[in-house]
Order: C-alpha cells, then structure tokens, then sequence
C-alpha cells in the first residue's frame, strides 16, 4: 500500500493542478484578491494608526500574514465540495494510498499559497516597497509564512470534516474576516482599546506578521517572535493534523 | 454454494439509533446478476456502501471476492467497481481527464491509464466529448462516464446502485445493455434496484429488501408467482356499487382505492378472469369505465412480500 503512497499522491496533486487549467479564472482571482485587499487598505482606506515608519512597510508583512489566514477558507472550501460531489467515494473504494487525498490536497494549497505570496510580494515591489535583510530574510519569511499556512491547511481540512456542508463553509467564512482582522495584520495593537490589543496579541497571526516584519526590519517592530511565529504553528498542526487524519477515517464511520 | 462472490451474513449497520441494515443475509454466486430490490429507505445504499468498504459494519461477517470487507479492505477495493447512487466524478475535469486519473489511482501507469481511458470512452460512446468538462455533461452521459470508471480495471465484482434512476428510456437501455455486455465477461454483478422491471431484465436472482432485512429471495418469476403474478384493476362509474362488485366478482385478495373508484386483485388465468369479470359486471349491471390487465407493481410484489396486503384488504 505504502508503495504507492508518494505515485498516489503525486496523481493527486496533479488532479488539483488539471483544475487549475480547468479554470484559470478562478486561479487568477484567488491570486489577484490579496493584491486588491493590499491596494485597498494601503491607498483607499489608508490606515496605520500608531505606525512608526511608512504604512506600506507595515502593511505589506501584514497582507502577506492575512492572505495565508485566509487560505483556510479555500482549503475549506474544496475539502467540502469534494466531500459533497461523491467522488470521494471513488476515491476510497479503490486501491489508493490512504492519505493521497489529503496529501494532494495540501500540495497544492501549499503551491498556491506560495503562488500567491510571490504575486504579492512582485506587487508590492513594483509599488517601491523593499523589504530590509537581504534575501535570506525574505527566503526565512516566505518560510514562516507557509508555515503558518500550513497550520491553516489542517484547520480547513479538519474544519470541512466535520461540518461536511456548504452552509458551514459560508459561517467559517464570515468568522475567518473578523479573525484575521483582530491580528496586527493592518493596525499596530498599541492604538487599540486595552482587551482588544490583548486579544490581537494572542492571535498567532500576529506572531508570524511581527516576525516577518521584523525581518524586513521594519522600523518600531518588537523582535523576539520568531519562536512564536513556529512554535505557535507547530501546536496548531500538533492539534489538528491527527485531528483531521483521524476524521478522514472515520467517514467509514 | 462453492466459493460465492459475496456473502453476508447478520450485516448490521446503525445510524444514530436507526437501522439500516438489520441482520441481512445474502449470498451471491460467482458470474451471476443478482438484484437487490427494495422501495426508499430500505437500506440498498447501506448495503453497497458497506460491501464497497465506504461503510463499516456495526456486526456481520461480509467477504466480497473472498475477503472481509473490515480487515482486508485493500484487498477488496482491488477488486471491485462501484457505480454509486450519485455520480463519483470530478465534475470539474473532461471525461478523458476523469478515466486517466482514475487509471493512475489503479496504478496503471501513465501509458496504461491513457489507453485504458481511450478504449472505455470508445466503448462507452463518449470518445467525441472533447474537453467538455463532466458538469456540462448529459445525465445519461454522466451515468455511462461513471460506469466507464467503475471498470477501470475490469473487477471481479461490479456494484451498481440504482444505476438508470433518474435516466430516460433510452438513457436506461444503454446501461442495461451495457451491464449486459459485462456479465459475459464472468464479473459479479449486485444492482440495486427500485424497478422490478429492471431486476426482471437484468437479474438471474433477486433480493426483495426491506427495513434493512432480505424478506424474499429468488429468481423473477419465482417472485411473481408469489406475489400472484398479473393482476386485474378494474374502474367502476359509481363508487356506491364498489362494496356490491367486491361480493360479486370471481376475484380472492381484492383491494379497493375509493377515491378512484378502484378494485385490483391479482390473477392466475388472465383470460379467465378477465372474461368473467365482464360477464359478472354486465349480468349485475354495474358500469365499469375501464377493466384491465397489467403486470403486479413493486407496490405489490412489496406489499405482498412483506405482509402488509392484509392491512390494505382490511382497511378497505
Ligand atoms: N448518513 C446517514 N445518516 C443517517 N441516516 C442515514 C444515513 N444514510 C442512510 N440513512 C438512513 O438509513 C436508512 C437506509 O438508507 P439507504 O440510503 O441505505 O436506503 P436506500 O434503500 O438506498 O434508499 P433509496 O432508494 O432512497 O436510495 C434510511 O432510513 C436512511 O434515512
Ligand atoms: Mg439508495
């Protein structure tokens, strides 16, 4: 079985990237929605309480963070559709590698994830924001980012398991906005009221922004986070990756 | 019986407090079609879902292709094809797209998968489909897609749940003549079914389920003959004369449908019964719109099958 663990998955994987070439459309859209959310919160609605340097050096680590938040919602999103088309059952009554679904699944998150971060980030530079530290920073942030992403994957997988419907995917859909917001992605903590600053201070998200901020070496950013912004993922993906691998096996149930 | 393709013995199988399947036996010899005929609900679906290892068993011993369906799934799934109640395929992607994916997961390899995906979708009449993804499909051409995929590897046994509801007439001889053309090879075939014509046309035997349980078994006409065979169904004018025509009539096992002025009763000797329906009708006067003959129902043959006529006879 296990001999065919890494041909099925690798199948797997390229079944989401045939999707993709199935519907560039979407693909551009996911791609193209931070940048709009970027564009969006740097000039139209310019905000930046409480920001030492300029907004955009701010803001820039800030979207990268939000967009892999929001990757949840995707990942969620295709689990359930999946789940709901019945061609999961085909999946599972043949002779496949268990876990292929899930590991194709996350590839190809992962590689839009990446996709995505790289669109914003070739964005961000053509507006003339540069990030500090060189190459090597930016090389340790993309990491921390995915990573972080990772941990947002196995939410979504765990998340689309146990609700199994699309209604549920629109409730986590609307919660995953407020979540993302109550972070340091867009405002600095500091210029919040007392109880929400504390709240955003615990949200992982901000970790992984601060961490990547700090980095690019924004000017006014806090160091020391960069064990948060990968331990804080790693508890995440201790909790739910056995989670979702364990309700993956109970649909047998 | 030497070597059965599937045997199930006290499958149980809960969901909440409910019981969908409750101690159902079934034996299914090799190369044979056999069907498993049962109104909503009654359990068909569980039923597949468990012998295809999508399900587990709350308790029953269950081989398929002679291995347990719970500890050997592996082995199982390499054998078997599954054509589900709804269609198991990425709507997203094209027809061709679909078969080689699955011919990969069968581990055919890359080559393999493309020639086993050109010769089904020949076979099945969609080589002309194009890139059309399999949303923008038919129904029909859905069911065969479907079907194409379940036979990606030729299996030994071959499930097919409710594979023509929903299709038209046409849509539903194709399949049947595709299952047809598969029995020949020596595949197993289990089909579940809401039509006792489909299990008529395509089944050597049948399983009559209900509540989760086998309550008849064996081949179509064994079946109808239990259930009387034909029946006689005869309309009346004026609801009044249904009680008077019921005492009259040279008819056993009458049930009467008030509301559309209603008397059906099986038949043994049609011609004879028909005849002395008329004369009956005629001597006592009673006007009749319409007297016909016509193959029993699922209704009956399930009414029939799971005692429940009694009831209706006494209701009315
Ligand atoms: N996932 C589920 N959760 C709860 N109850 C279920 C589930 N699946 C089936 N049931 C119940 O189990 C019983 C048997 O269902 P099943 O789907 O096996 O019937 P069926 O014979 O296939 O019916 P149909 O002809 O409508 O397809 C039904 O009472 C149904 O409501
Ligand atoms: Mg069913």
């Amino acid at each position: 079985m296990s001999a065919h663990a890494l041909t099925d998955s690798w199948t797997m994987t390229r079944r989401e990237l045939a999707r993709w070439g199935r519907q560039p459309v979407q693909l551009a859209v996911n791609l193209v929605f931070p940048v709009m959310l970027l564009l969006m919160f740097g000039y139209l609605i310019g905000g930046g309480r409480g920001v030492t340097g300029a907004y955009r050096d701010y803001l820039v680590p800030g979207m990268l963070a939000l967009t892999m938040a929001f990757g949840l919602e995707g990942t969620m999103l295709a689990v359930t559709q999946d789940l709901n088309k019945g061609v999961i059952d085909r999946f599972r009554s043949m002779p496949m590698a268990n876990g292929a679904v899930l590991v194709g699944r996350s590839a190809a998150d992962m590689l839009q994830s990446a996709m995505a971060l790289v669109v914003l980030i070739g964005v961000g530079a053509a507006l003339g924001w540069r990030p500090g530290g060189g190459p090597a920073a930016l090389l340790a942030a993309v990491g921390l980012l995915l990573l972080f992403r990772f941990a947002m994957l196995w939410i979504g997988i765990h998340l689309a398991l146990v609700a199994g419907k699309p209604e549920m995917v629109q409730a986590v859909q609307i919660l995953v906005w407020p979540v993302g917001f109550l972070s340091n992605a867009l405002a600095v903590p500091g210029s919040m009221p007392g109880w929400l600053g504390t709240v955003v201070g615990w949200n992982p998200m901000s970790h992984t922004a601060t961490a990547v901020r700090d980095l690019f070496g924004v000017p006014g950013t806090e160091s020391g986070h960069a064990w948060a912004a990968i331990l804080w993922p790693l508890a995440l993906l201790a909790v739910f990756f056995p989670l979702a691998v364990r309700r993956f096996g109970r649909l047998s149930r | 019986m030497a070597d059965p393709a599937i045997t199930v013995e006290g499958a149980e199988k809960s969901y909440g407090g409910k019981k969908a399947l409750d101690g159902l036996d079934l034996t299914v010899a090799r190369g044979t079609v056999h069907g498993v005929l049962g109104p909503n609900g009654a359990g068909k679906t569980t039923l597949v879902r468990v012998l295809s290892t999508l399900l587990r068993p709350d308790a029953g011993r269950i081989e398929v292709a002679g291995h347990d369906v719970v500890r050997e799934a592996y082995a199982v799934r390499l054998r078997i094809g599954l054509l589900g109640q709804h269609a198991a395929l990425d709507e997203e992607l094209g027809g061709r797209q679909n078969l080689e994916l699955f011919g990969r997961l069968h581990h055919l390899g890359a080559r393999g998968a493309r020639a086993r995906a050109d010769e089904l979708l020949e076979r099945f009449g969609l080589a002309d489909t194009g890139r059309k993804a399999v949303r923008q499909y038919s129904g029909g051409m859905r069911r065969r897609l479907d079907l194409a995929a379940s036979l990606i590897t030729e299996p030994e046994v071959l499930f097919l749940d409710e594979p023509t509801t929903g299709l038209d007439p046409r849509g539903r001889a194709e399949v049947w003549s595709s299952v047809r053309s598969l029995v020949g090879g020596g595949t197993t075939v289990l089909l579940t079914t809401q039509y006792l014509e489909e299990a008529d046309q395509l089944a050597d035997r049948i399983s009559v389920v209900d509540a989760g349980r086998v309550v008849a078994e064996g081949t179509a006409d064994e079946l109808k003959a239990e259930t009387g065979g034909d029946r006689i169904d005869v309309v009346l004018r004026n609801a009044g004369e249904l009680g008077a025509a019921v005492a009259l009539l040279p008819l056993t096992g009458v049930s009467v449908d008030a509301d559309r002025r209603l008397l059906s009763a099986p038949v043994t000797d049609r011609m004879e019964a028909l005849s002395g329906v008329v004369r009956a009708l005629r001597e006592a006067g009673i006007e009749a719109e319409d007297v016909a003959l016509r193959r029993p129902t699922l209704d009956e043959v399930f009414l029939h099958l799971t005692g429940d006529d009694h009831r209706v006879k006494e209701a009315a």
